[in-house]
């Protein structure tokens, strides 16, 4: 010990150790850290929908208690994938790792672990494809960058593919657009033939296949949720919408996620939903069968997401609708956009979408028949059929979130836009590089929306957290409008801890505010039943 | 390590060349029977490789969407980087092949944010890779006038240009050059970029060296040793048109550059290299932003077990009827 | 020559030698990424880092009371409190200073004689550590706060529809 007298050497002072030793990746093992993953799922999940190995594990267990041919049924399973799919096929090939994704992922940035670069996370798998489907692997091994498939090799595959969002950024940079999210769904796939799925995902599919949504609402809670909403909307506007649901002949089928239904911010969207529909006369019904627009599904393998995608197209069937309105949704728009018409289709017992407002036809959703929200609203506003008064949104100041999914998997950035600028006075942009096509993830996509990896959501979310700060710090920013479910559940936890005085809603929550209704009384509150701006004075009275 | 070795390789080889040829003789095998070897590989390989990819379909609409898509006729939307038809993809395919778009995007900010040299490290990379592409290019062009005779004319024109500065004789041909820079830039960025030393591997390195290795030897045959052009061009016209014939007296170091090549060209097929033809077929760039308008089939699609209406309505009947949702049976 | 003034002259230095430990924290790719980018959006832990000791540095030489000090010292420890350090790692980055300004000044100290000043300097950093503490509890806290509020969510309207709970009227 130093004497009191004279200052300790600094060497005593500072007893850490900085420099880990650089070991080659392949040697570096995984190790679970507490906070940055999900619990394994429970036996009776995927007994309901019949996926293999159902079992009581944790993924800390040292036995995963896999069955005893794992590694066959692993390989195979990848050799099987590799003739279905070219993109897998040609992103285990063609990498050069020249490194320009590598600081492009929001859990590199956030996390500091170099296995949350996109070139490494993709390598965790190549380097395995080397070594059984390559000649060169197969030759030279270690030297042509392959390795064994040991179980070692699959606990560190299920931390890291359980650490992607499927967020896309990194194909926005790629020079071959080598998309991560497409090897990060072939590795999932993997883990669910051994019955290796996160609860967290596990559990909405479950009660998605069975009762028609994530959340497990049956039919009379769908109904008694909304009028919940409905004795809301009564309070604030004076008007007693009555929607349908199940009802055969209409001319429109709504399907939205089920977090709209159930959990503030989302009930407020869907508030929003409801009164627009309410005031154009729109001929639509919810369905409590098809009572689920996202799709966990989607994050376990492209067969369950089929599965659990075939009850809209049916519901529209059965139903008797035109065409198919889709809510605020990031994933759930990936896959309608892009896979539903793929999987289901094709739908020709719908008709060529067409608003009955404007006469608008929805050209760019002729085949799939499924129209966004923010696209059938702007187009409202644009032919100036909504009575607007976006003073009422005064009290905020907004900004946009870009979905990652509707971002880079459809490439919806200027309606949610032209409906926010024309709903709120005070409409702010985050800096370029952290919206639009290189837009940050909320961090917890995927099904990586649970609590135990709480963690980690701050980690991959705090490069979107920071774009937020910055507009508030600069325009005092205090809401954070965006188009997908999982985003007003998640940014708002992300909020909480990183910039605390902003708050998260869907942009047809704001349009609600705004919504100038046919025989509304004056209205005091907004949807959140907070006073208006001016109507403070009357809360004491 | 995977730097030490790929460089170990690739002096195994010049030294294979120099034995080969200097020690052994064995001229007409250096000379004739490994270049037909390795290009015969390389198309075969290329052949075969590409078969592979087109074997595996595209059974899922997967562009990544850098831009509007094409929605209401009142919203412009991004025709490049979202296109609805193929002439767009067209476009941006070209982009992304000529220019490396998506590499250049790195770039916007570093600029916006003030140009120094540190922060730039991507905008290097993006340059860099260009120049060492496009200076490939065209030295393989130039390379044309030793296949043909009579030499086409846009060869003739692509050298004058490519000596306009002339300097030196014979002149000083600027794409050797630059190759030669660039290639040795896209090295040492490997080296001394810890991120992208921590992920490179061997099989990053070889092709490195090999080029390296080509452009070094190509230039000393130039413009040091100079080798006799006119019995090369011989030898190489003979190749050209499967009459080969091998001339006595053309220096080694001439060799060398042949056998480097070979090895280039019959490495490529199986190396990452393939990422030539990879980024033509690679379906987040190469289809149309248009999958709701136009229906895109999976050739492998198969029923799949389904929860139906009937089995739902089934469970919940009577908390449906309470509800007031109408049923099907009652 | 008083301390503060040596240390204001060598503020740059300080700083960067002090940047440059703490990044040594993280693993070496990291580290590199991290000192590299300048960009607030790309590179935002880095940033937050080189502007948070900035902050902290001024406000030891100002004598600045805590209110002050202490959001710069959030900011970096908000983000360390997620990542994946021991509580002592997470706030051992202060400890670092001492290091950094003993290797800096160490011949003007001793020419000066400034051993006593810097002990006080020294008991200002020790200060910092413990306003570090409460804030890392906080943040930790909160993160726990968090995970109760989204469970608390979701089953709040269940309890309000089944009449369990109900809001006090007006």
């Amino acid at each position: 010990m130093a004497k009191p007298t004279k200052p300790p050497k600094p060497e005593e002072l500072v007893k850490i150790d900085y420099n880990p030793p650089e070991k080659p990746w392949m040697e570096v093992p995984v190790e679970f850290k507490p906070g940055t993953f999900c619990y394994g799922t429970r036996p009776k999940y995927l007994e309901e929908v019949g996926l293999p190995n159902p079992r009581e594990w944790s993924p800390t267990d040292d036995d995963w208690k896999l069955p005893s041919d794992w590694k066959d049924i692993v390989l195979d399973g990848i050799g099987e994938r590799l003739k279905k799919y070219r993109s897998f096929q040609l992103f285990m090939d063609i990498c050069v790792r020249c490194g320009a994704c590598a600081d492009k992922c929001h859990f590199f940035i956030g996390s500091g672990d170099p296995k949350n670069m996109p070139v490494l996370r993709a390598e965790l798998m190549r380097s395995v494809y080397r070594k059984y489907f390559s000649t060169g692997g197969k030759l030279f091994g270690n030297l042509a960058g392959a390795r064994e498939l040991t179980f070692d090799v699959f606990k560190e595959w299920w931390y890291y593919f359980y650490q992607c969002t499927e967020c896309r950024r990194c194909s926005v940079f790629c020079p071959y657009g080598i998309d991560t999210a497409e090897i990060t769904m072939m590795a999932r796939e993997l883990f669910n033939l051994l019955g290796c799925n996160t609860d967290w995902i596990a559990g909405p599919v479950a009660n998605c296949y069975r009762k028609g949504n994530h959340l497990g609402l049956e039919p009379h809670t769908i109904t008694s949720n909304i009028e919940f909403m409905l004795d809301d909307i009564e309070e604030i506007t004076g008007i007693k919408i009555e929607p349908t649901f199940n009802r055969k002949g209409a001319e429109i089928l709504f399907v939205t996620p089920s977090g709209d239904l159930f959990g503030d911010p989302g009930t407020y969207t869907c508030m929003g939903y409801l009164m627009l529909f309410h005031e154009l006369g729109l001929d639509y019904t919810w369905s409590t069968y098809a009572s689920e627009g996202g799709n966990f599904g989607f994050f376990t393998s492209m067969e369950m997401a089929k599965r659990l995608n075939y009850k809209i197209y049916a519901e529209a069937k059965r139903l008797g609708v035109k065409w198919i309105l889709g809510g605020e949704c990031g994933h759930m728009w990936r896959v309608v956009h892009q896979y539903m018409d793929t999987w289901n289709g094709p739908a020709d017992f719908l008709e060529e979408p067409v608003s009955p407002i404007t006469g608008t036809k929805f050209e760019n959703a002729k085949t799939t028949k499924m129209v966004h929200i923010a696209e059938f609203t702007a187009d409202l506003i644009k032919h100036g059929k909504l009575k607007l008064d976006p003073s009422r949104n005064d009290h905020l100041k907004v900004t946009y979130h870009d979905s990652c999914n509707t971002s880079r998997g459809m490439g919806i950035l200027e309606e949610p836009r032209y409906i926010l600028k024309n709903v709120c006075n005070h409409f702010h942009e985050m800096p370029e590089d952290t919206i639009r096509e290189k837009t940050f993830c909320c961090g917890s996509g995927t099904g990586l929306n649970a609590g135990e990896n709480m963690e980690l959501r701050m980690r991959g979310g705090f490069p979107r957290a920071n774009a937020v700060k910055h507009v508030r710090d600069s325009h005092g920013v205090n809401m954070l409008a965006n188009i997908c479910a999982i985003d007003r559940a998640t940014l708002s936890a992300l909020m909480q801890y990183w910039v605390p005085d902003v708050e998260v809603c869907g942009v047809h929550e704001l349009l609600g505010n705004a919504l100038v209704m046919t025989g509304e009384k004056e209205r005091e509150t907004d949807l959140r039943l907070e006073p208006l701006p001016g109507k403070e004075e009357d809360e004491d009275v | 390590m995977g730097a030490l070795l790929s460089f170990f390789v690739v002096i195994v080889l010049v030294l294979i060349a120099l034995v080969g040829v200097k020690g052994a003789g064995l001229y007409v095998l250096f000379g004739t029977i490994i270049p037909y070897a390795a290009v015969a590989t390389f198309i075969l390989g290329v052949i075969l490789r590409v078969i592979k990819w087109s074997r595996s379909p595209v059974p899922f609409h997967i562009p990544t969407t850098c831009g509007q898509e094409k929605s209401l006729p009142w919203i412009k939307y991004n025709k490049l980087e979202s296109p609805a038809g193929t002439l767009g993809v067209i476009g941006r395919m070209a982009l992304e092949v000529l220019l490396f778009r998506s590499l250049f995007r790195n770039l916007k900010t570093e600029l916006r944010e003030g140009p120094k040299l540190v922060y730039g490290s991507n905008k290097w990379l993006w340059l860099a890779g260009l120049a060492f592409h496009w200076s490939f290019l065209i030295v393989l062009i130039r390379h044309l006038r030793f296949f043909t005779h009579p030499v086409p004319e846009f060869v003739n024109i692509i050298d004058s240009l490519d000596g306009f500065l002339q300097i030196g004789s014979p002149h000083l041909l600027m794409t050797g050059v630059v190759l030669l820079l660039a290639v040795t830039y896209l090295f040492l960025r490997r080296v001394f970029i810890p991120q992208v030393r921590y992920i490179s591997l061997p099989a990053d390195y070889l092709p490195l060296f090999l080029i390296i290795g080509i452009a070094t030897s190509g230039i000393l045959m130039r413009y040091f040793y100079k080798v006799d052009i006119i019995k090369v061009k011989e030898l190489t016209l003979g190749l050209a048109t499967f009459s080969p014939e091998v001339p006595a007296g053309i220096g080694a170091v001439f060799y060398v550059h042949l056998f480097l090549i070979s090895s280039l060209f019959a490495y490529f097929p199986f190396s990452k290299l393939m990422h030539m033809g990879g980024v033509f077929l690679s379906p987040t760039r190469n289809l149309a932003n248009n999958s709701r308008m136009k229906r895109h089939v999976n050739p492998w699609n198969y029923p799949v077990k389904v929860h139906t209406y009937e089995e739902y309505e089934e469970e919940f009947r009577e908390k449906m009827k309470n509800a007031g949702i109408p049923v099907e049976k009652e | 020559m008083e301390l503060k003034d040596l240390l204001r002259e060598k503020r740059s230095l300080i700083l960067k030698k002090w940047f440059d430990l703490i990044l040594e924290t993280y693993p070496s790719e990291t580290s590199s990424f991290l000192k590299k980018h300048k960009n607030q959006f790309s590179n935002p832990v880095g940033h937050t880092i080189s502007e948070g000791i900035e902050g902290l540095f001024e406000g030891l030489l100002e004598e600045s009371g805590t209110d002050k000090i202490s959001p710069f010292l959030d900011n970096i420890i908000r983000v360390r409190a997620i990542q994946e350090f021991t509580p002592s790692e997470a706030i051992g980055f202060i400890f670092l200073l001492k290091k950094v300004i003993r290797e800096a000044l160490q011949r003007e100290i001793r020419e000066h004689q400034l051993h006593d000043e810097l002990l006080s300097f020294d008991s200002r950093i020790d200060d910092l550590v413990r306003t570090s503490f409460d804030i890392y509890m906080k943040c930790r806290e909160q993160i726990y706060e968090i995970r109760a509020n989204e469970v608390k969510k979701m089953t709040f309207r269940l309890l309000q529809r089944a009449n369990l709970v109900k809001e006090i009227q007006d």
